[in-house]
């Protein structure tokens, strides 16, 4: 049975379109990702999920229970770690740990007992009985997930758990969410790292303008793909007309699928190419043409090959374009209640 | 390396409905609390404004001719029963603060996210703070009072000071929380409190009897819930507990002390049947 079963689910904010129709399932015991740039939808369907926000249409099921039926039930065995840290000031991170406990109506021996363990795997000692006021961004990203895990959920759900957090958050949280997966905790966290998903996910969906539009492992998402990436240049800088010149030898030669050329790198060329010969063909063509290569670089595809495939734009692209349009103060509404 | 965390089930034998309903209620209100303790700038502010207002307009007509108010009562000792219920009143007034702040900060979401038994527990902690804080506001100034020789009640009349002023405390409470889910920001909520909190003093009879009024502001002071509240809290301190006797010679009619209380009690009902709607809009 899966852990999450999201159909046809659809939010309009007004006129503006968060989610339409969008499906995923996500298996027991699995680190899952949604990678989509900002805006795409992935916060929508955070927040849908820990019953903060309902649905236009369509149907939420978490570990078999009706989220929309039976919200009580779902909100026990989830954990949420929400984008902004919505923590008191004025408390201590431990008395605001001992609040999430009453919350969640842990008897008052287990409770403590579970809070002195987190604190000890999230290397909180040092600070816990600090007032939150004073804490890092990345002191109360780890003191949030330790809040969300208190009641041991049976899926954790973060949205965005390391944005703008230093290394070691960013490692201690990565090495926290490995082990609770393994330990049989369903995670589904939300980013638009893309090394971040790459690192962590045993599977992952892209989101973009609220639909699913690939879905998989990523090493699968990437073999889909297929052909390798290459990155050539036959000076340290050319230019324009050499490189076009660069680009009519490449183009005719067998198993080069594409070519492009890269004005923000010096006029550098990317290509995309298939076989195990190709690089040898290429090499001797362009040296016949009295282009000898300068640098060649070969890789496999990236999540960002994937993402820019899907989409037709490149994750950055798509968080610039959208950077623009956001209303942040429409946003900061649609999450108050 | 630390063992792993194996997710757990919720306890097949849940503890009961009430027990929830307690612990999560407690909780929360213990929030309220160390709030107020670490950040006690409201507690003193809330005494010594009315203590302020106490000194100055006890001194200010401190000189006012014997027998010019009713039962030749002594301005100070007339003045404490308003002064009382204001205190009261302004505390409950920013009842609805710290709910505004939980909505605007996020806060509120952490709570709505988490299996409460039930979502009243975060009013009912929040009438519980506000309910302790006005008491002991009110009692605050009701010692000064006695200290500058404006009395005390009797044993009997506490109890009716303390009766009175939870009917008004409960009232207020409600509409400020009201208000704290219908308005946009603490801004905005700030911005009402601010507004409603002196004109209902002044035209009520805090400050003076209804017999020094215009007609029109007889009127007023006359519908104000305050005034409900000051009156049977004057009797309490000028003698021998009566409540049927008449306290407010009101433009429409003598109103007895008993029927001061009952207008709180309907208020007070009336308000909270007022807001549900809309707390439970807010908190579905």
């Amino acid at each position: 049975m899966a852990m999450i079963e999201l159909r046809q689910l659809s939010k309009a904010y007004g006129a503006v379109t968060a989610l339409s129709n969008l499906d995923l399932s996500v298996p027991e015991a699995c680190l899952y990702g949604l990678l989509g740039p900002n805006g795409a939808g992935k916060t929508t369907t955070l927040r849908i999920l820990a019953t903060l926000l309902a649905p236009d249409s369509g149907s939420v099921v978490v570990d078999g229970v009706d989220a929309l039926q039976h919200p009580r039930e779902v909100r026990r065995l989830l954990g949420y770690v929400a984008q902004e840290v919505a923590i008191d000031k004025i408390l201590s991170g431990r008395e605001l740990l001992q609040l999430q406990g009453d919350l969640y109506h842990l008897k008052r021996s287990d409770r403590d007992h579970r809070i002195d363990d987190l604190i000890d795997r999230l290397g909180m000692e040092a600070w816990i009985d600090r007032r939150c006021g004073t804490y890092s961004g990345g002191m109360r990203r780890r003191l949030d997930l330790a809040a969300g895990l208190l009641h041991r959920p049976r899926l954790l759900v973060l949205d965005e758990p390391t944005v703008g957090l230093d290394i070691e958050s960013r490692s201690a949280i990565w090495q926290l969410l490995n082990q609770l997966v393994e330990a049989g905790t369903s995670v589904l966290l939300s980013s638009h790292y893309l090394e971040e998903i790459e690192v962590l996910a045993d599977r992952m969906a892209i989101i973009d303008a609220g639909m699913v539009i690939a879905e998989g492992t990523p090493a699968d998402l990437k073999q889909r793909l297929g052909g390798d990436r290459v990155t050539l240049r036959v000076r340290e800088f050319s230019d324009a007309q050499e490189a076009a010149r660069v680009r009519s030898v490449l183009e005719p030669i067998e198993g080069v699928r594409e070519v492009v050329i890269n004005r923000a790198q010096g006029f550098s060329l990317n290509l995309v190419i298939e076989g195990e010969s190709v690089i040898g063909r290429l090499r001797d063509s362009l040296e016949g043409a009295g282009l000898p290569v300068f640098a060649l670089a070969q890789s496999r595809p990236s999540l960002d090959d994937v993402y820019l495939q899907a989409t037709g734009r490149t994750l950055m692209d798509a968080e610039l374009a959208i950077a623009g349009q956001r209303d942040l103060k429409q946003e900061k509404r649609q999450s108050m209640r | 390396m630390t063992s792993p965390l194996p997710p757990m089930p919720p306890p097949a034998q849940a503890p009961g409905a009430l027990a929830e309903l307690t612990q999560e209620t407690l909780a929360l209100t213990r929030r309220l609390f160390l709030q107020l303790i670490r950040r006690p700038s409201t507690l003193v502010a809330g005494v010594l404004q009315p203590l302020i207002w106490l000194i100055l307009f006890g001194a200010l007509f401190a000189n006012a001719p014997e027998g010019l108010l009713p039962g030749g009562m002594s301005y100070g000792r007339f003045l404490g029963a308003g002064v009382i219920v204001f205190t009261a009143f302004s505390a409950a007034l920013n009842a609805g603060l710290p709910v505004m702040f939980d909505r605007e900060f996020g806060f509120l979401n952490r709570l709505l996210v988490a299996p409460l038994r039930s979502r009243s527990s975060i009013v009912l902690s929040s009438v519980i703070y506000i309910t302790a804080l006005s008491l002991v506001q009110s009692l605050a100034i009701m010692m000064t009072a006695s200290l500058l020789g404006y009395g005390w009640p009797g044993a009997a009349g506490l109890v009716l000071v303390m009766v009175t002023l939870l009917l008004l405390v409960f009232a207020v409470t409600a509409l400020s929380l009201g208000l704290a889910f219908a308005l946009p920001g603490h801004i905005e909520l700030i911005a009402v409190i601010f507004v409603a909190n002196l004109p209902l003093l002044f035209a009520s009879t805090a400050l003076a009897p209804l017999s020094f009024m215009p007609p029109w502001l007889g009127w007023l002071a006359a519908l104000n819930p305050l005034t409900f509240a000051i009156e049977p809290i004057r009797a309490a301190y000028s003698g021998p507990l009566d409540l049927s006797a008449v306290l407010l010679e009101a433009p429409y009619g003598n109103l007895t002390g008993e029927t001061c209380l009952l207008i709180l009690l309907v208020l007070t009902i009336g308000l909270f049947l007022l807001i549900r709607p809309l707390l439970n809009r807010k908190l579905s």
